[in-house]
């Protein structure tokens, strides 16, 4: 459920890159969203066509999110392995010494404008 | 007709709500305001933990409490009871409180006198830990009954927390809950996690807990 404030966090943010840009319209936002960011993107989509009508600048403006895989690192075995498969524990040599490699962004890395 | 264009933005969703909250800590540490932002799931002891803290804690410092809830106001009436300054904030269906709306609540709750702040986090272990709300300090309550298996199923929420009270421990002797174990789990997601088992209903390990406080407001006042 908190994915409609984050959809407002993004329109807050974009409302300001717009305004420094002099953009008269945002047609598509594109965000980069990690595997274990708990960001539901089905959630996020429903959040984002209710809440772009209520901004005139955003109006019918494209969700585009690109899904990043999470993957961890093993400080002992030195290998990577899928996170949301084996967690925190190493497949390879059962350590907990792991940390996440990538899988938690949550970006808005760019806007198309008019 | 309009050309299109694309603008870099590469910035993170959670970059507006940082700002905010780093602002709202500059300027608690020039008012000498601590600020603490209290986390926990519905039922485990937030309210009460606080009205025992209130009555052992108001005659060293003046207290405000935000309680944040999706609705009513029975948090607040509560607090208020203790004699402390009490506000209730409505998210409106929002499961979280973000730095924004600590701000809105934290302007209302503001005279010159409160110096310890305390925000009554949205009863909820996954979306509170998202956003920073600009507290100084992250603490959160694990109830007996919960079980020891928490920081395991929600291991964001200890990977943020500062503090972490164990509560309910009166009822320990009904539970399968594993102290030990579970200050383990906490430790793995935070090495730095301070753990401290309390009762807030008889006051069991309380005191441990209002030093932990009273240290945190003198070094951030100093």
């Amino acid at each position: 459920m908190h994915e409609l404030g984050v959809v407002f966090h993004i329109i807050d943010s974009i409302e300001e890159v717009a305004k420094e840009n002099e953009v008269s319209h945002v047609s598509k936002v594109v965000l980069e969203v990690g595997e274990v960011s708990a960001i539901v993107n089905d959630y996020l989509e429903d959040c984002w066509n209710w809440a772009v009508k209520k901004h005139p600048i955003m109006t019918d403006c494209k969700l585009e999110i690109r899904d990043i895989p999470a993957i961890t690192f093993c400080e002992d075995c030195k290998q990577t392995y899928e996170t949301v498969k084996y967690g925190k524990t190493c497949p390879y040599c059962q350590s907990g010494h792991t940390y996440l490699v990538q899988g938690n962004e949550a970006n808005i890395k760019e806007i198309e404008v008019e | 007709m309009s050309t299109i264009r694309v603008i870099e933005v590469k910035q993170s969703i959670f970059a507006d709500n940082d700002k905010t909250a780093a602002a709202m800590r500059q300027e608690l540490k020039e008012r000498g305001i601590y600020l603490l932002n209290l986390m926990s799931s519905p039922g485990s002891g937030k309210t009460t933990t606080l009205k025992r803290t209130i009555a052992a804690l108001k005659d060293e410092y003046k207290i405000g409490v935000m309680e944040a809830d999706i609705d009513s106001d029975v948090d607040a009436l509560a607090i208020s009871e203790t004699g402390a300054k009490a506000i209730q904030l409505h998210t409106m269906g929002m499961c979280h409180m973000d730095a924004a709306m600590t701000r809105q609540g934290f302007d209302q709750l503001i005279d010159n006198e409160i110096e310890l702040a305390i925000l009554e986090n949205i009863g909820n272990l996954v979306c509170p830990a998202e956003f920073d709300t600009g507290a100084v300090k992250n603490a959160m309550i694990l109830s007996v009954p919960e079980g020891h298996d928490k920081p395991l199923k929600y291991p964001l929420m200890f990977q943020v927390c500062d503090v972490v009270l164990i509560n309910k421990m009166d009822v320990l002797p009904v539970f399968d809950f594993d102290l030990e174990k579970c200050t383990e789990y906490i430790h793995m997601r935070n090495p730095n996690a301070v753990v401290i088992p309390i009762c807030a209903k008889t006051g069991e390990g309380m005191d441990a807990w209002y030093d932990w406080l009273r240290d945190q407001i003198k070094e951030w006042r100093s």
